[in-house]
């Protein structure tokens, strides 16, 4: 009988063609484990609303319960995206790119000679990248940005004849790509490495790398609160202090060693890599904090619910990306 | 009576939306549907789009655009202002141009008298006083057309709107947009004074817009 439409067996055999990954059981757990903390988390927000005694916790906890809200918002799409597979995450990333770009892009100062430059790095370098990582070209796709945007943005800069400020706008273009664009490429970019015995479960790396930083990034808030007295850098930011950096870097590593059994990593190894991912994390987070400062907002945007701008929620994963990929790939990589 | 609104309208209203990543905040009225004239900064095509796309549906309906003739005249734009957007082609200033005060005074009436029709019992405009696209963040003197209009239909709210960085997303001249934040903020309408003379009056309404800069105040 012919309907029209695909049957779905087709279907499933295209899906399997553009990439999407296999049925994997492990990645179940770890879903139902995160679904398991988004639920405890609004069941703890709801339990703590109650019992708020001054203004101050309340405003503390409705903060923290439109985070958690927008945490569901988030995994949900995080957790489609993985299982549409590795097409799902490209355009994932690469739209997270494009919004990053621009919250960035919008606070820098450029000038209206820098308008076709910025054309070219929205709609012409963003798609490549990620289409070389699309294509699994890793040879270009390490370099495209380092090597060849690098030297195409000064030149088109140049181009308008508009010298005023010339180093700096370059610069901060290039700054931009290379944090907004380059490093959180590398999130996706997992997905073409080929580890042996570990063919078809390259989701469950993308996973474990954005659940590790985000993670860090929630228990240094936590442990922050809990106990923070000491501030790191009190310029750049009041809210990081030693005890949530030091909590939080040791707890996500903690984490990270109890899911090695994700992951292509023994349980040590699982360890070291979390240890890394939670320390550039926290770079992430300072150097970020830094740039917000010398522009005087507090947030990137203001598109996420409770937490600012889509910047202010990936910073952490910019930083420990590329880090992550090199590391797995040096060691896990024939 | 409602008019309907031209599906291609309703489609680059949300694409410009989506480009313009614009947050709105409505700091001095609500988003009723009453007859106004919102006047806002003017540096990019898409400001009157994002404006009308930031407005309820029905008022959207009752809501249309004043631009110059003689830029929207041919072809694409003309299609665009009239059958689209349903725009109020007006002749701009040709006082430099033409004729002695007399016909430039009685042309500057035909507007008038045009915009008042336009007008008429239910609908709004939306009106860029300063005349023409500026460059950046300075807002230019505002012609006098304001004026003459607030003081024909003296009932019909004046609501001051202030577009930001929009001429950073599609500067005058350029094709295609950078796809960066902005931000429209509505103020407080504001009336004619019985007896307020139209430079003071024009410098107000300027001023009302200027206020509403929500850059470099956070």
């Amino acid at each position: 009988m012919s309907t029209g439409w695909p049957s779905f067996r087709a279907i499933q055999a295209a899906a399997a063609g553009w990439g999407v990954v296999p049925k994997d059981p492990q990645l179940a757990w770890l879903f139902g484990g995160v679904l398991g903390v988004l639920i405890l988390a609004s069941v703890i927000g709801t339990v703590l609303k109650r019992t708020a005694g001054s203004d101050a916790a309340r405003e503390t906890i409705e903060n923290l319960d439109a985070r958690t809200r927008a945490w569901w918002k988030m995994c949900a799409i995080f957790a489609l995206t993985l299982l549409i597979g590795r097409i799902g995450s490209l355009i994932l990333f690469a739209l997270m790119s494009l919004l990053a770009l621009r919250e960035y892009i919008t606070l820098m100062p450029t000038r209206p000679a820098d308008h076709r430059t910025l054309v070219w790095s929205f709609f012409f370098i963003t798609p490549l990248q990620y289409y070389l990582i699309g294509i699994r070209w890793y040879g270009f796709f390490s370099i495209m940005i380092p090597a060849f945007a690098f030297l195409f943005i000064p030149t088109r800069i140049a181009m308008t004849g508009d010298t005023r400020h010339f180093l700096e706008r370059a610069a901060k273009i290039q700054f931009g790509i290379m944090i907004c664009l380059y490093c959180l490429s590398y999130a996706p970019a997992l997905l073409m490495l080929t580890i042996p015995g570990f063919e078809g479960r390259d989701a469950r790396l993308l996973f474990y790398l954005v659940l590790v930083a985000q993670m860090s990034d929630v228990l240094k808030y936590v442990w922050g609160k809990l106990l923070g007295r000491h501030k790191i850098v009190p310029q750049v930011s009041p809210n990081k202090t030693w005890e949530g950096f030091l909590g939080g870097v040791l707890t996500a590593t903690a984490l990270g060693a109890a899911l090695w059994w994700v992951t292509p990593f023994t349980p040590l190894a699982a360890a070291g890599m979390a240890f890394v991912i939670a320390l550039l994390g926290a770079a992430g987070g300072l150097v970020m904090s830094a740039i917000k400062r010398d522009a005087e907002v507090k947030d990137f945007g203001a598109m996420i619910e409770g937490h600012g701008g889509i910047l202010d929620r990936i910073d952490s994963l910019c930083f420990a990306a590329p880090i992550f990929f090199h590391l797995v790939r040096y060691f896990f990589v024939p | 009576m409602s008019a309907r609104i031209h599906p291609l309208a309703s489609l680059i209203a949300a694409a410009a939306r989506g480009i313009s990543g614009v947050q709105v905040r409505w700091a001095g009225c609500r988003p009723e549907n009453r007859q106004r004239i919102y006047f806002a900064n003017h540096t990019s095509h898409l400001d009157f789009v994002v404006l009308w796309s930031a407005l309820p549906a029905q008022v959207r309906a009752q809501t249309r655009p004043v631009a110059a003739k003689d830029y929207w005249e041919k072809g694409v734009k003309a299609y665009l202002a009239q059958r689209v957007f349903r725009a109020v082609l007006i002749r701009r200033g040709g006082t430099m141009r033409e004729g002695g005060a007399e016909e430039a005074l009685a042309q500057a009436r035909a507007v008038i008298d045009q915009l008042a029709d336009a007008l008429g019992e239910t609908s709004s405009l939306i009106f860029f006083p300063e005349g023409t696209r500026g460059a950046g963040e300075e807002i230019a003197p505002f012609r006098s057309g304001l004026y003459y209009l607030a003081k024909r239909r003296p009932e019909v709210e004046l609501v001051p709107a202030c577009l930001e960085n929009l001429y950073r997303i599609l500067p005058k001249g350029e094709f295609l947009p950078v796809p960066l934040s902005s931000m429209l903020t509505f103020g407080a309408p504001m009336r004619i004074g019985e007896t307020e003379p139209k430079d003071l009056f024009l410098e107000r309404a300027r001023a009302a817009v200027r206020a509403l800069r929500r850059k470099g105040q956070s």
